[in-house]
């Protein structure tokens, strides 16, 4: 046939009636992704402090020092106690995140009287920016003056000064995050939930399940596509957590709550240590992308995709 | 019941902040607190609106989430219909790019990125906050996914009543895609409204400030009267809730689109 002999002139052809759609989008690729990811790699490459002109020629036999950075990143006591302070926060927000969205996604998918105005009440945090959600929770956890702790008087117990302890920092931290996430989480395993066929249910009563065995034979097993979404997406924000700390503690007391993306941002924006933040920031990548992959191949082992 | 005790709790902070935000200075600080305040006062609210350009911050947030969410949904829809239904060379090669860029944190190039803008002369004004809307690797896959599924003999017909490719894009597949366009709309309007680090290295000059680097200004300022920060805090969660109660419709038949069943 005839198109054989005209394919390269064919494919020109179909290039030219694509691009204009693609144009804006593969332009923002290119200036707002790709190029960023191979600056940031060369940058991390230097010593550059962010007030040289980054020029074309001559930059990088100014500034380059090689691994210099990642070296003094991975061989520094900071590293690996921020890394520690991040996975401290993971583990405590994780287990919690999850119990809680899931008690949210089960109220939820009830039905009674008022159930929107709860899917309303509690998607409220989501949608706070988290500099409002932050403030609101320094004052909430305020020692003196914060309803928590007065809340806790009532009971006859003295409540710590949150922010102020290096203990009760970071679980604060935690407390404030999962209140903000479970929203979120939970409307996404409500929808999981809503596609479980009720003919299971129905069945597994007729055979005698009670209430406990027909959610861990029938709802867990067909929920974990989406507790395995979740448990992905909320690892990757969960190494990711800024904001709620910049504003809460700053990284105090102390750095007991120093983390990742809070050392990026203070490396490169505050210090003017624009090679090493980039460094830092390559390395919080391979994390994220060991963690991803990990639970991409454990998924098979848990994960029940229907027959 | 549960239901109810569980939003009662998530709804503590809120209402702290609405009953803080209606005190006085000095009822900050009484003891025993007051749980609701025994003179309330708008002087907060007037603190807020006088003492800080937060109509301004207000505008800038409308301004660029607007903005950003009309061009990621035109930018997005337009490449998801080229991968979607124009045959063209290096279309798995680039698509799989768009997937693999999405892997990457935004950490990663904030610096670069930074270097970028100053070199295109943006900073400090609108443009460096909106223009990366141009590419939203998530939207574009999510369209893609959506318009793949609209059958090749609609756009046939168009094709046969004479219609180009840029009039079956807007007048048939658009359209079409309505539900996932809206969903596309509200989370990206949120992100965009809520979005802090990038504004924040990148918007310095306080009459370009979005609402949440007003509130980490005012944070800065007032760090200690709580009232003035809840009043802007309460301020600046009205508008996007209000679009949430509006649109909550699309936003539930987008997050469920892959689970229901009949």
């Amino acid at each position: 046939m005839t198109r054989k002999k005209n394919a390269p002139l064919r494919s020109m052809r179909d290039l030219m009636r694509a691009s204009p759609f693609l144009l804006p989008s593969v332009v923002g690729l290119a200036v707002f992704s790709l190029m960023p990811i191979v600056l940031s790699l060369l940058i991390s490459l230097t010593d550059w402090n962010g007030l040289d002109k980054l020029a074309v020629s001559g930059f990088f036999a100014d500034h380059f020092i090689g691994l210099q950075n990642y070296k003094e990143i991975l061989s520094g006591g900071e590293f690996w106690r921020v890394l520690g302070n991040t996975g401290y926060f993971i583990v405590l927000y994780l287990p919690l995140l999850l119990i809680c969205s899931l008690g949210i996604a089960w109220l939820l998918s009830k039905s009674y009287r008022g159930v929107g105005v709860f899917r309303v009440l509690y998607y409220i945090p989501v949608l706070t920016s988290w500099i409002a959600g932050a403030l609101i929770f320094r004052w909430v956890l305020s020692s003196k003056f914060g309803i928590v702790n007065n809340i806790l008087e009532i009971f006859g117990i003295q409540g710590p000064a949150w922010l102020q302890s290096e203990q009760w920092a970071m679980p604060s931290i935690v407390l404030a995050s999962v209140w903000k996430d479970m929203g979120f989480y939970g409307l996404i395993l409500l929808s999981g939930l809503q596609g479980i066929d009720k003919n299971y249910y129905e069945a597994a009563s007729i055979d005698g399940a009670g209430a406990w065995k027909r959610f861990w034979r029938i709802t867990l097993p067909l929920l974990t596509p989406s507790l395995f979404f979740v448990l992905v997406v909320s690892l990757i924000n969960a190494f990711q957590l800024f904001p709620q700390v910049m504003i809460m503690t700053d990284g105090g007391p102390n750095g007991a709550t120093q983390v990742m993306v809070e050392r990026i941002y203070k490396y490169g924006f505050r210090y003017y240590e624009m090679g090493y933040a980039a460094a830092f920031s390559w390395l919080l990548f391979i994390i994220i992308f060991a963690f991803t992959r990990l639970q991409l191949s454990a998924q098979k082992r848990w994960v029940h995709y229907g027959s | 019941m549960i239901a109810a005790l569980i939003a009662l709790i998530a709804m503590v902070p809120f209402f702290w902040m609405l009953s803080t935000s209606f005190k006085s200075r000095s009822a900050l600080m009484s003891m025993p607190i007051e749980w609701i305040p025994s003179e309330p006062t708008l002087d907060a609210y007037k603190k807020v609106f006088t003492q800080f350009p937060f109509g301004r911050a207000m505008f800038n947030s409308v301004f660029i989430a607007v903005s950003y969410t009309l061009i990621t949904l035109v930018s997005s829809s337009m490449a998801a219909f080229a991968f979607a239904k124009i045959r063209f060379p290096f279309a798995n090669g680039l698509f799989k790019l768009y997937l693999a860029s999405m892997m990457i944190p935004t950490q990663v190039t904030l610096i670069p990125l930074f270097v970028i803008m100053s070199r295109l002369g943006l900073i400090n004004t609108y443009g460096s906050v909106i223009l990366p809307s141009l590419f939203r690797a998530f939207a574009v896959f999510l369209l893609v996914q959506t318009i793949r599924s609209i059958p090749d003999d609609f756009l046939e017909a168009a094709r046969i009543d004479g219609a180009g490719l840029f009039r079956t894009y807007w007048q048939v597949v658009l359209p079409l895609c309505a539900p996932t366009l809206a969903t596309l709309c509200i989370t990206t309007f949120m992100d965009s409204w809520n979005d802090f680090l990038w504004p924040l290295v990148m918007l310095s000059d306080r009459s370009l400030m979005t609402l949440p680097l007003a509130l980490n200004t005012l944070n800065g300022q007032y760090a200690t009267e709580y009232n003035v920060l809840m009043a802007g805090s309460l301020l600046s969660m009205l508008p996007i809730i209000l679009v949430y109660v509006f649109a909550q419709k699309y936003f539930k038949s987008g997050l469920m689109a892959g689970g229901v069943k009949g």
